[in-house]
C-alpha cells in the first residue's frame, strides 16, 4: 500500500457538489423555518429620523420586523481581531441597530422576518425608511487632507511602520532610483454563494448553520456579542461556497439571525442578496500605493520604501497589510514600509484572496520590472541577484525556493530566446508581450493549538474529525488522505468529519494555512491512534508482534506488522477484539512555532505570462500563464493546482479592470460593481 | 420579491387576454432575465403568463430565401440552425457571442429582443430612473457610465441596448411579427425599438396584450457574406462596449451595397446609415470606411466615462469594413 498523501486523488465530496446532493447552509432543512431579510441604509452617513412599518407588519407571511428601536441591545461591543488568532472575530468593531447612527451604505438598519424567503423580502421592500443625511466620505479623493497614520494595524497584530536603515541616505548613494505610484479600486469577494445563517434556539442553546470560513470564529463572536457561554453556542457547516476572505470574519448579520430566530421564537434563516453582497461582507479596500527603489549599476538595491494609503471605517485602524512582504524578498540594507489611514464611509474592510500581499508584490514587482529596463538587465536575472539570502532578521528561510521556482518556470514558459524589446512582437492585429514576476506569501503562525479526534472501529473503519470547514479548497479531501497515510489505511475506510464546534476546535481557514495547520492535527491525532493499537499489540502475550519494537512495526491495509517480516503480523481489529474493545480513540495536537521561530517565513513562486495587446480598440488578453510554486509539501496535486490557478486568477483579474465604484449623490456612497475583468484563458501552473 | 401567480395557457388567444386584462401582468419565455428583475424588485408585475406552452418553437422558411424566427425559439438552437449559420452567419455570431451557453440554451429570440437595458441605476432599485421610476431623473448622466450610449441617448435617459441578437436584425431589416387584442401586425425592427427621448419608460411600440410570435429574416444575398464583430472587455459573458454587424458588397474596387449596424453605443441597437449613405459608390478603401465611421459617430454625445466609445467604434467599424469587402 504506498502512501495516498501527495497522489492526485479526486475529491471526496465531488460527486455530491455535481449532482447538488451536497447542502449549503442556505438549503439545510429545518422545522418551522422562517426567513430573515435586511433592510439596509440607503445613505452613507446620517441618522434614522423615523421608519415606517406598517405596510411590511401588514404584509402576507410576516412575523416581526427588528429595527434599533425594539432590537435587544448586544451584552458587549465587538472588538476587531483577525480569525487566525482563533478567538472572536467580528468583522468590524460595530455592531448595527444599537441606535439611530448610519456609518456607511448598507448597514442594517431593520430586519424583517417573514414565513418564505420571497415574502421576506417583498415585506423588506416595504419598509419605508427616513433619514437625516450628514456629510461622507466614501473615496479617498474625499478625504485626502485627513490620512493619518495608525500605530498598528489588523486587530493590533501588526505595526503600522517598520523600517530599518536609512531609507533617504539609501536613495542617496543609488546609482539608479526607480518610482512608481498605483492606485487600485475597492474589490469586493462575491462568492457563488452570497453568505448565509440559519440560526435555531433550543432553550438557551443555539445551533447556528453558517456559510463561514471559521465556525470557531462564529461561535466565539457570537457568544461574545449576545453575552452567552460558548458551550452554548454550537455553529455547523458542511458546505460553503466559496470565500475568499469574504466569510472569513463573523459580520452582523450572522448575530442579527440569531436575535431575530430569540425573536420570533422559530429558527431563521438569514441569506444575503447579491445586492447585499457589496455592504456586508466586507471588501478589499481601495487604496494607493508608491514605491521607491535605489539601486547601484549591478542592480543590487540600496533603498526599498513602500507605503500604501487606503480607506477605512469609521471604527476600525483596518488595512490589509502590503508591505510585510515587500520588505523581505530582496536584500535591501534600508527598507521603510508604511501604511497610512483615512477614514470613511465604508464597513471595515476586510481580507481579500492573497490578502495585501497581491497589491503590494504587484507593486514591488512591477517596481523591480521598471528596474531591470532601466539597467538593461533581464527581469529573471535581476530577481535572482537581488534576492535576499536570509529575513531582515537575519535568519536563513525555512525553505527557500525562489531560484528554482524562477529557473523552473522560465523553462517550461520558454522565457529564454524573447525579444524583450516592446513592440517587437505581433500576431495580427496583436502586439505580444511576455512578463514575470516573483511570489511569496507569508507562512502565518499566529494561531493557537489546533485539534484532531480519529476514532477506529474494531471492523477496521474509522471517523478522523476536526473543526475546520471545507468552502471549497478541498479540505475534506486532503485530510482524508493524511488521516488515512496516518493510520495505515485505505482511503475508503476513512471518514472525515469537519464543519462544527463540537468536534476539537482549529482555526479558521486562513491566510493560507489550513492544510499546514489542520493537516498536522489530523496526522497527530491518527498517528496517536495507530501507536496506542501497536502498543497494545506489542504488549499482547497473544499477538504475533509481542515484544516487537514499535518503531519496526508498520500498518498497512489496517494490519500491523514488521517492517522485516511482512508474514508477522495481525489487523487492528484483530488484537481490538482481543480486548473487547469495540473502539478505540485518540486525540492529537499541535501547537505552532512562536512567531519569533529563528527562521524566515516566506513561501516563493515565480509567474510568467503572455499578454497580447489590441493597440488600435484598446483590448488586454491573457494568453498564458505559466507558474511555478515552492509551497512544500504538497498533499494533492489537483486540489493544490486548484488553489495555484484560483491564485493567479485572481491576481491577473486584480489589476485587470476589475472594480467597485462608488456612486456620487444623490443615491451616493452606495457601492456598484462596474466593470469586470480581462478574457479567459488557459493558465498552465506547474505545482 | 413581490408576491405573484402564475399561468400556463396552451393557447395563444388565451395569454393575450390575460396580459391584455391586467396592466401588471407580462409575458414569461425563456425568464433569462425576467425572473432577475422580479427578485431585485426593478420588474413589480402581479401575474406571470408563461407562454411556453405556444407553438412558436421552430425556424421555418420563407419565399426568397428568408427565415422566420420563431419567438420561443431557443437563442443556442437558432444560433446553431444551418439555414441560419449559411444566409445570416452575423445573425448565428451574434448569438453565440452573447450571454453564456446555459442562459443561451434557455433566453428566446422574442425575450431576446424585449430585454431590459443593464444600466446599474435601472437595476439598483434605490438610484433615479426615469426608466423605471418616470420622471425621477438619470443617475447614469452623471455616474458611472463608461458602460452607457453615446448615440441617441436623452437627457432623460442614456442606457445602452444591450443585445448583440438586435443589432444583426436591424442590420438585416428584419421584421417583428405580433399578435394582439386587434389582431396581427409586422413591425420593422429599427422600429420595434424607440428612442428614450421623454419617455424612456416606454421602449417598444406594443400596446398592452401584444405578443411577438415571430421574428422574419427577409432573404437577401449580402446577408450570406455578413460578420458580427464584438468588442469586450472581457472575451465571454460580457456585453459589448463596441459591436459591429455588417455585410458589404465590392464590384470594381468600388462599394455596391453595404448594412451597418452598431451595438454598444446606442440606446437602441443602432442602423448606421449615415455610414450606409457615405459608403455606397465611394472607394472600397479604409480611408472610405474611416471616414464613414467618422460621419457615424459624428453625432455622439460622450459623458464622463464614455468618450471612449466614439474613437472605439470608429475604430471598429473600418476594421470590420475592410476585413467584410
Amino acid at each position: 500500500m504506498s502512501p495516498v498523501v501527495g497522489q492526485e486523488v479526486d475529491r471526496v465530496d465531488g460527486p455530491a457538489k455535481v449532482t447538488g446532493a451536497a447542502r449549503y447552509t442556505g438549503e439545510i432543512v429545518l422545522q418551522d423555518l422562517a426567513y430573515g431579510a435586511i433592510v439596509g441604509a440607503t445613505i452613507p452617513s446620517g441618522r434614522v429620523r423615523r421608519i415606517e412599518l406598517d405596510r411590511a407588519l401588514a404584509a402576507d407571511g410576516v412575523l416581526a420586523v427588528l429595527t434599533h428601536e425594539n432590537l435587544p441591545k448586544i451584552a458587549e461591543p465587538p472588538h476587531l481581531l483577525p480569525s487566525l488568532v482563533g478567538a472572536a472575530a467580528p468583522g468590524e468593531s460595530f455592531f448595527p441597530m444599537q441606535d439611530a447612527a448610519v456609518h456607511y451604505a448598507g448597514q442594517p438598519v431593520a430586519v424583517v422576518v417573514a414565513d418564505s424567503h420571497e415574502r421576506a423580502q417583498f415585506a423588506a421592500s416595504l419598509v419605508r425608511v427616513e433619514y437625516d443625511r450628514t456629510a461622507s466620505v466614501t473615496t479617498i479623493d474625499e478625504a485626502r487632507d485627513s490620512a493619518y497614520e495608525p500605530r498598528t494595524l489588523f486587530g493590533g497584530l501588526m505595526p503600522a511602520r517598520m523600517a530599518h536603515g536609512d531609507v533617504d541616505a539609501g536613495l542617496a548613494v543609488a546609482d539608479l532610483r526607480v518610482d512608481v505610484a498605483y492606485r487600485f479600486a475597492a474589490n469586493h469577494h462575491n462568492a457563488l454563494e452570497t453568505s448565509a445563517t440559519t440560526a435555531a434556539w433550543d432553550g438557551d442553546r443555539l445551533t447556528l448553520y453558517d456559510s463561514t470560513m471559521g465556525i470557531r470564529a462564529t461561535q466565539l463572536t457570537v457568544a461574545h456579542l449576545l453575552g452567552m457561554p460558548v458551550s452554548d453556542v454550537r455553529v455547523v457547516t458542511h458546505f460553503v461556497g466559496g470565500g475568499f476572505g469574504g466569510k472569513a470574519m463573523t459580520w452582523p448579520h450572522v448575530t442579527l439571525a440569531a436575535m431575530a430566530a430569540r425573536q420570533v421564537d422559530r429558527p431563521v434563516r438569514l441569506m444575503l442578496t447579491r445586492t447585499q453582497a457589496f455592504t456586508s461582507t466586507g471588501h478589499r479596500e481601495e487604496q494607493e500605493q508608491t514605491m521607491s527603489l535605489g539601486a547601484r549599476r549591478d542592480g543590487t538595491l540600496t533603498a526599498l520604501r513602500h507605503h500604501k494609503l487606503s480607506l477605512t471605517s469609521p471604527f476600525d485602524d483596518w488595512a490589509e497589510p502590503a508591505t510585510g512582504t515587500t520588505t523581505q524578498v530582496y536584500a535591501c540594507p534600508n527598507v521603510e514600509g508604511v501604511h497610512r489611514l483615512v477614514r470613511g464611509n465604508v464597513m471595515t474592510s476586510t481580507f481579500t484572496r492573497g490578502p495585501g500581499e497581491t497589491v503590494g508584490m504587484f507593486v514591488l514587482e512591477t517596481a523591480m520590472d521598471e528596474l531591470a529596463y532601466a539597467l538593461g538587465v533581464d527581469p529573471v536575472e535581476l530577481r535572482l541577484r537581488c534576492h535576499a539570502d536570509t529575513d531582515p532578521r537575519g535568519n536563513p528561510w525555512s525553505s527557500d525556493g525562489l531560484a528554482e521556482c524562477l529557473g523552473v518556470a522560465a523553462e517550461s514558459f520558454g522565457w529564454s530566446g524573447r525579444d524583450p524589446r516592446p513592440r517587437t512582437r505581433r500576431d495580427g492585429d496583436w502586439l505580444i508581450g511576455t512578463g514575470m514576476a516573483a511570489a511569496a506569501y507569508p507562512v502565518a503562525f499566529f494561531m493557537p493549538t489546533q485539534r484532531a479526534r480519529a476514532r477506529i472501529y474494531a471492523g477496521g473503519d474509522a471517523v478522523v474529525q476536526t473543526g475546520t470547514q471545507e468552502f471549497g479548497t478541498g479540505v475534506t479531501t486532503v485530510m482524508t488522505q493524511v488521516a488515512a497515510d496516518a493510520l495505515g489505511l485505505p482511503m475508503d475506510a476513512v471518514r472525515f468529519e469537519a464543519g462544527d464546534t463540537d468536534l476539537p476546535n482549529t482555526s479558521a481557514a486562513v491566510g493560507s494555512s489550513g492544510a499546514m495547520m489542520v493537516s498536522a492535527a489530523v496526522h497527530n491525532a491518527a498517528a496517536g491512534l495507530r501507536d496506542q493499537l501497536v502498543a497494545m499489540a506489542v504488549a499482547d502475550a497473544d499477538s504475533p508482534l509481542h515484544g516487537a519494537d514499535p518503531a519496526e512495526v508498520v500498518v498497512e491495509d489496517g494490519r500491523m506488522r514488521l517492517r522485516s517480516r511482512p508474514g508477522v503480523g495481525e489487523t487492528y481489529g484483530e488484537v481490538m477484539g482481543r480486548h473487547h474493545l469495540e473502539d478505540a480513540e485518540a486525540l492529537g495536537s499541535w501547537t505552532p512555532p512562536p512567531p519569533d521561530t529563528p527562521h524566515g517565513l516566506l513561501t516563493f513562486g515565480a509567474q510568467f505570462a503572455e499578454v497580447a495587446v489590441d493597440p488600435e480598440l484598446g483590448l488586454v488578453r491573457v494568453r498564458r500563464l505559466g507558474g511555478a510554486f515552492a509551497p512544500g509539501r504538497v498533499l494533492n496535486p489537483k486540489t493544490a493546482r486548484s488553489q495555484l490557478m484560483g491564485g493567479m486568477l485572481w491576481g491577473w483579474a486584480r489589476p485587470c479592470w476589475r472594480a467597485t465604484g462608488w456612486t456620487r449623490p444623490p443615491a451616493g456612497g452606495t457601492p456598484r460593481a462596474w466593470a469586470t475583468t480581462w478574457c479567459p484563458s488557459t493558465p498552465t501552473p506547474r505545482t | 420579491m413581490r408576491p405573484l401567480s402564475y399561468a400556463r395557457p396552451h393557447d395563444a388567444a388565451t395569454a393575450v387576454a390575460m396580459v391584455q386584462r391586467n396592466p401588471d401582468a407580462a409575458f414569461l419565455a425563456g425568464g433569462t432575465t425576467e425572473v432577475d428583475l422580479l427578485r431585485i424588485g426593478v420588474h413589480r408585475h402581479d401575474l406571470l403568463v408563461d407562454i411556453n406552452e405556444l407553438p412558436y418553437r421552430e425556424v421555418e422558411e420563407l419565399p426568397g430565401g428568408g427565415l422566420r424566427l420563431g419567438a420561443l425559439s431557443r437563442m443556442s438552437d437558432v444560433a446553431r440552425d444551418p439555414r441560419v449559420m449559411a444566409r445570416f452567419p452575423a445573425v448565428s455570431q451574434a448569438l453565440l457571442l452573447g450571454a453564456s451557453e446555459q442562459l443561451r440554451n434557455m433566453a428566446s429570440i422574442g425575450g431576446n429582443l424585449c430585454q431590459r437595458v443593464r444600466c446599474g441605476y435601472f437595476r439598483d432599485g434605490i438610484s433615479p430612473c426615469n426608466k423605471r421610476d418616470p420622471g425621477a431623473g438619470c443617475a447614469a448622466v452623471d455616474g458611472l457610465n463608461r458602460g452607457h450610449a453615446v448615440l441617441g441617448t436623452s437627457p432623460q435617459c442614456i442606457a445602452t441596448h444591450p443585445s448583440d441578437l438586435a443589432v444583426a436584425l436591424v442590420a438585416f431589416d428584419a421584421v417583428v411579427h405580433v399578435i394582439g387584442p386587434g389582431g396581427s401586425r409586422a413591425i420593422a425592427v429599427d422600429d420595434f425599438y424607440l428612442l428614450p427621448g421623454d419617455a424612456p419608460q416606454r421602449e417598444h411600440p406594443l400596446g398592452r396584450g401584444e405578443l411577438i410570435v415571430a421574428v422574419d429574416l427577409p432573404g437577401e444575398v449580402i446577408a450570406a457574406r455578413s460578420t458580427y464583430v464584438k468588442v469586450r472587455d472581457r472575451q465571454s459573458y460580457e456585453f459589448a462596449l463596441v459591436s459591429v454587424a455588417a455585410a458589404l458588397t465590392v464590384s470594381g474596387g468600388v462599394v455596391q451595397d453595404v448594412r451597418l449596424a452598431l451595438g454598444g453605443v446606442g440606446t437602441k441597437p443602432w442602423r448606421a446609415r449615415i455610414a450606409e449613405a457615405e459608403l455606397v459608390g465611394a472607394p472600397a478603401t479604409r480611408e472610405s470606411y474611416e471616414r464613414a465611421a467618422v460621419a457615424e459617430m459624428s453625432g455622439a454625445e460622450v459623458r464622463e466615462h464614455n468618450a471612449f466609445k466614439v474613437p472605439l467604434a470608429q475604430r471598429t467599424i473600418a476594421r470590420v469594413l475592410a476585413a467584410a469587402a
